[in-house]
């Protein structure tokens, strides 16, 4: 089945000479929750505006829903919901206004079924109350509600979301993630770029790292984890006791912060645990937690970019 | 919400859905304040000249002496009617293209200075069609802001001064009813007049993210070609440039009527329209949209 995003050796120097996106193979299989992770500044919001043909690659190609983007855009772009950088909306009209004069400028869009649509994408994302509202006078919440809507105007293939939970509350964000979930689930493809490491790893199926400009790796998101090893953890009065154990015991890069000793345990002929446990009790060391912790994205993500989320010039 | 559903609604639109956009862009437009603060200022010149040429006539001033100020001002203390043709013409020079270019100028910059601009195109409105609806309504807002003006003065010209056959420049009488259907004709003229700038405000609109920009360009240049216009020294370039011919449209006033002058009139505002619409055409098709 032919992948919903895929590009090669996608390329954009934008006019100042900044080389934004560099080379990027990126494929988002069909049916896949796809988060886009990237520091400030990596290309993310640029790689979205070259798949929804707003800006011309320098070189490279992408396809989208199986036709190359952006020559065939008045076919595709129908079958796409976007949000990017954030809502954009007429201050001056309603909520519901801004939805009809989005949906009024797809000319696939039928006219007898506008109303009700509209009606159902603004029930969606919990506005209907305020759809009447002028949208200089909503909240950047509700902005962002309204710009979820008008992605969600028609049943669509592609979703996506350029950091769709950006200023929206905690129960916002959770009502977001439950969406893009049901919409996945209807065999929605949803390409989700964030910051929020924590949201992808709880939506997403896939995802991909992006820093200055270059693809760092793509997969599952559970692949993701896995490669990054978990870390063997003590919680103990006697830190300085557990260090020296723990050391005899292969244990490497050792940190102590507080009560806390972690160690990363040796890839090859990893020490048994239950031996290390008790080693620890024979050098009377008073253990109140012993344990590893699973890998997050989020160690895989510092793993890969180093210093983690600094911009890079 | 089947893939097959989805793909079956983009199949098979009506060619009339396209028409959406241009519906939507005019309701847009006339429904923004500005838009109507821009109609008011002009409905508001005709009531200010009524007045002026009421006040004058009272403080003893003779009617009939011709001592300058817009066209046909003499002539409208004997039929209220020509308020209207005053009107025009005192609005045409400036007033009229200064709001033209307000509502050109503002037209695709104001969009992208807004971010409204990419959820359009990723709609995906498409770009040529989105400009021709962009022009369109702009020629719309220039046959209402022309009408705006006539019928203001007509309603200030009845009130004020008598109303009844018309006698043209070539000395002619026609009865009222027809000088009517000339001064509606006149405003539709005056409406073509203003193509050049409108033209020129969305080609300016192309080239800049700044709606504020874009009017204030529009208008100076506007402003500049008024000026060149009035240099004898400049009378080689001067049939060139889109104002030149404005004032033709007094020619609708004779019997017969003259042609020539209003025929140019169109065929060079045609052409600012041909050469300033492309050059649009060019610019926001190849534009990279990054706001
Ligand atoms: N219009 C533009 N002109 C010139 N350079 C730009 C433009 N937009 C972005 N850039 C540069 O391109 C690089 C990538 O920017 P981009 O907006 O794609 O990053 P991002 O990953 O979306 O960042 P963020 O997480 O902050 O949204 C940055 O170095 C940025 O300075
Ligand atoms: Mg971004």
């Amino acid at each position: 089945m032919e992948p919903v995003i895929a590009t090669l050796g996608l390329t954009k120097r934008y006019r100042g000479g900044q080389l934004a996106v560099d080379g990027l193979d990126l494929v988002v299989p069909r049916g896949s929750v796809f988060g886009f992770l990237g520091p400030n500044g990596s290309g993310k919001t640029t790689t979205i505006r070259m798949l929804m043909g707003l800006i011309e690659p320098t070189s490279g190609t992408a396809r989208v829903l199986g036709e190359a983007m952006p020559g065939a855009g008045r076919r595709v772009l129908p079958r796409v919901g976007a949000l990017i950088e954030g809502p954009a909306l007429y201050g001056f009209l309603s909520g519901r206004d801004n939805l009809v004069r989005f949906d009024a400028a797809d000319p696939t869009a039928d006219p007898r079924t506008r109303a009700a649509r509209v009606e159902g994408a603004l029930d969606r994302v919990g506005l209907a109350g305020a759809a009447g509202k002028k949208a200089r006078a909503y909240s950047l919440g509700m902005k962002q509600r309204l710009g979820l809507a008008s992605a969600l105007l028609r049943p669509r293939e592609l979703l996506v979301l350029d950091e769709p939970t950006n200023g929206l509350d905690p129960q916002g964000m959770r009502e977001i993630r439950s969406l893009v979930r049901q919409l996945a689930s209807d065999g929605t493809t949803v390409f989700l770029s964030s910051h929020l490491l924590d949201e992808i790893e709880q939506v997403c199926t896939h995802a991909a790292v992006m820093a200055q400009g270059r693809l760092l790796t793509q997969g599952t998101v559970a692949d993701l984890a896995s490669s990054v090893r978990g870390r063997l953890a003590v919680t103990t009065p006697d830190t300085a006791d557990a260090v020296r154990v723990l050391k005899e015991h292969g244990v490497i890069d050792l940190v102590v912060t507080d009560d806390r000793v972690t160690g990363e345990l040796p890839a090859a002929g990893p020490p048994d645990l239950a031996d290390v446990n008790a080693a620890l009790v024979r050098a009377d060391v008073r253990v109140r937690a012993f344990g590893t912790q699973r890998a997050s994205l989020e160690d895989a993500f510092v793993a890969l970019t180093g210093e983690g989320f600094d911009v890079a010039g | 919400m089947s893939q097959a559903e989805t793909a079956a609604a983009v199949r098979a639109p009506s060619p009339l859905w396209g028409l959406s956009l241009l519906r939507s862009e005019v309701g847009t437009t006339f429904r923004r304040w500005r838009t109507l603060a821009l109609l008011g200022v002009l409905a508001a010149v005709p009531v200010l000249v009524g007045i002026a040429v009421k006040v004058e006539t009272r403080g003893g001033g003779s009617g009939g002496h011709d001592g300058g100020g817009p066209a046909f001002i003499s002539q409208v203390t004997n039929n209220g009617l020509f308020l209207v043709f005053t009107a025009l013409a005192a609005t045409l020079p400036f007033f009229l293209p200064m709001a033209v270019g307000v509502i050109a100028g503002d037209s695709i910059a104001g969009e992208a200075s807004a971010g409204t601009l990419r959820y359009l195109l990723v709609a995906p409105a498409g770009r040529t069609r989105l400009l021709l609806a962009k022009f369109a309504t702009a020629m719309l807002f220039c046959l209402v802001a022309a009408f705006v003006v006539a019928a203001s003065a007509l309603a200030v010209g009845a009130l004020l001064f008598p109303l009844g056959d018309v006698t043209l420049i070539s000395g002619t009488t026609i009865s009222l009813g027809e000088g009517l259907l000339r001064a509606a004709l006149i405003a539709v003229v005056v409406a073509m007049s203003l193509m050049g700038v409108a033209a020129l405000g969305l080609f300016v609109s192309t080239l800049t993210n700044s709606g504020i920009a874009a009017m204030a360009t529009t208008v100076g240049l506007l402003i500049t070609v008024q000026i060149l216009d009035q240099f004898p020294q400049l009378h080689a370039i001067q049939p060139y440039l889109f104002p030149h011919y404005w004032l033709s449209f007094a020619d609708l006033l004779r019997d017969p009527v003259y042609w020539d002058q209003m025929l140019r009139n169109l065929g060079l505002q045609a052409l600012y329209a041909a050469v300033f619409g492309s050059a649009a055409w060019a610019r926001f098709t190849a534009r990279d949209v990054t706001v």
